[in-house]
């Protein structure tokens, strides 16, 4: 299925979306040579809200984080965000652009400093001097004492702090976390969380969370989405996703025993 | 010098990016990676010389044969293929996820570039040695489009070659061992600059 559903977007085909919804997924799909990775017909991600995206590996969650970040416009269909209609061979403006940012699975730091790579960012919007924002963020992953450390010597969940401090600087409109806590002990994992919690409280900032552990969903999101071979299966406000999910895949995920 | 201008942006470019050709490109390259650089000597001899295609134009904007003009041209199409190659090499290694890493946090295309380049520093600054390297050590393709003219288009490996012919074996020797020399700092020079790539 390439096009939009008539029914779906029908009306108001151009009309801006309205003020809670931050990106509308429009009968998006994503094909990488001639394989149909990802096919979501519909899905609102709202205003300020912790989503979590969950499913089992090769489900799509990280291909869908990219197209939400504009990195990859999907193959058909439309996403939307404030004016801008993101569809195939879409280029998103970068003013736009650069309102998103994404923690990635692997964390990808550049060969400098740590500093210099949670300056990197602000460094790119002209912002030459930064240093207090760059203290600040690193004092909050717990990686103050590491500034002055060469990136590609911090160990993995080192590398993740400094890549979510990377993208916390920017004070993005949205961030995307694509497991961010994978590779951290619980203290990190507590510490993290908080973080999350804390942009998302005081800054408004809506967060996007891919995750395995469905625990951490919980504790963190206030709707869960469930990917399954591409396909969002169900999302649904947190208490509902765990205590009574509609679709009998999602369930099943949920009980912890889904075979995949 | 000017292959380093053009070899590295060209490099860059065939590392960074997917273009019809670009594979052909890419063959023609590697072909002059490994050129005999007499050979390329002898074709811009034979573009420049008076009744080559280029030479019979008489722009100014072409060098006549036995200039320096002349010699920079076969130094540069000798060199270029070294500068491009390793450039693009060294560029094709930078891990592939950073490009997009780079976006993400909100980069231009140009910026997503150049951010690519410095993370392939030190394979870059091999590159310019390389380049250099086949340079100065290059006499065939000198001599020929230069013609060895004293004081004019003598460099200093048609000097060894002159002076050892002649016999004089001392000055040759002391010749060589200024090559040497001049070869050794520039190398450590770039060395320096690549230690510098290494430590920031
Ligand atoms: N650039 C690409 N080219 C070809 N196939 C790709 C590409 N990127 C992703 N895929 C495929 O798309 C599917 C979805 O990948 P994706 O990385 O989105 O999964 P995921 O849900 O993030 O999995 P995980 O939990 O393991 O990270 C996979 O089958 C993957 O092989
Ligand atoms: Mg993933």
């Amino acid at each position: 299925m390439t096009a939009l559903k008539p029914g779906v977007n029908g009306q108001g085909l151009s009309a801006t979306l309205p003020d809670h919804v931050r990106y509308s997924i429009e009968g998006v799909s994503k094909v990488y040579a001639g394989r149909q990775v990802l096919q979501i017909d519909r899905m609102d991600i709202r205003r300020g809200e912790i989503l979590a995206l969950v499913g089992p590996s090769g489900a799509g969650k990280s291909t869908l984080l990219r197209m939400l970040n504009f990195l990859e416009p999907p193959s058909a269909g439309r996403i939307r965000y404030g004016d801008f209609e993101y569809g195939p061979n879409g280029e998103a403006p970068l003013a736009t652009r650069r309102q998103v940012t994404t923690v990635s699975q692997r964390p990808v730091l550049l060969n400098r400093a740590v500093q210099a790579n949670v300056h990197f960012g602000l460094h790119l919007r002209g912002q030459r001097k930064a240093a207090r924002q760059v203290d600040a963020a690193l004092q909050q992953v717990g990686l103050a004492h590491l500034a002055r450390q060469q990136a590609r010597t911090l160990s993995g969940g080192e590398a993740q702090r400094v890549a979510l401090a990377r993208a916390m600087v920017l004070q993005p409109a949205v961030l995307l976390l694509d497991e961010p806590t994978a590779n951290l002990d619980p203290y990190n994992v507590g510490l993290i969380e908080q973080i999350v919690r804390t942009l998302n409280r005081e800054q408004g900032m809506t967060l996007v969370l891919v995750t395995h552990n469905i625990f951490q969903a919980h504790r963190l999101a206030h709707r869960v989405g469930f990917m399954l071979d591409g396909r969002l299966v169900e999302v649904a406000d947190t208490q509902t996703f765990f205590e009574a999910p509609v679709d009998p895949r999602t369930a099943a995920f949920v009980r912890g025993d889904m075979v995949y | 010098m000017f292959s380093t201008l053009i070899g590295v942006p060209v490099g860059a470019a065939l590392g960074l990016t997917r273009f019809m050709g670009r594979k052909l490109l890419v063959a023609f390259m590697y072909t002059g990676m490994g050129f005999p650089p007499v050979v390329i000597g002898l074709f811009v001899y034979l573009m420049l010389s008076r009744s080559g295609p280029l030479g019979q134009l008489n722009s100014p904007l072409i060098p006549a044969l036995f200039t320096p003009g002349a010699m920079i041209i076969a130094q540069t199409i000798i060199a270029f293929p070294l500068v491009a190659g390793f450039t693009m090499a060294a560029v094709m290694s930078v891990d592939p996820q950073l490009r997009q890493q780079v976006q993400s946090l909100g980069a231009t295309t140009w910026q997503t570039a150049w951010t690519v380049i410095t993370e392939a520093r030190i394979g870059v600054i091999v590159a310019v040695i390389a380049g250099f390297g086949g340079i100065i050590s290059e006499v065939g393709a000198v001599m020929l489009v230069g013609g060895n003219i004293e004081g004019r288009t003598r460099v200093l490996t048609t000097a060894i070659v002159l002076e050892t012919r002649k016999g004089n074996f001392e000055l040759a020797i002391a010749l060589g061992l200024i090559l040497l020399g001049i070869t050794f700092v520039i190398n450590a020079l770039m060395l320096r600059l690549q230690g510098k790539a290494i430590d920031t």
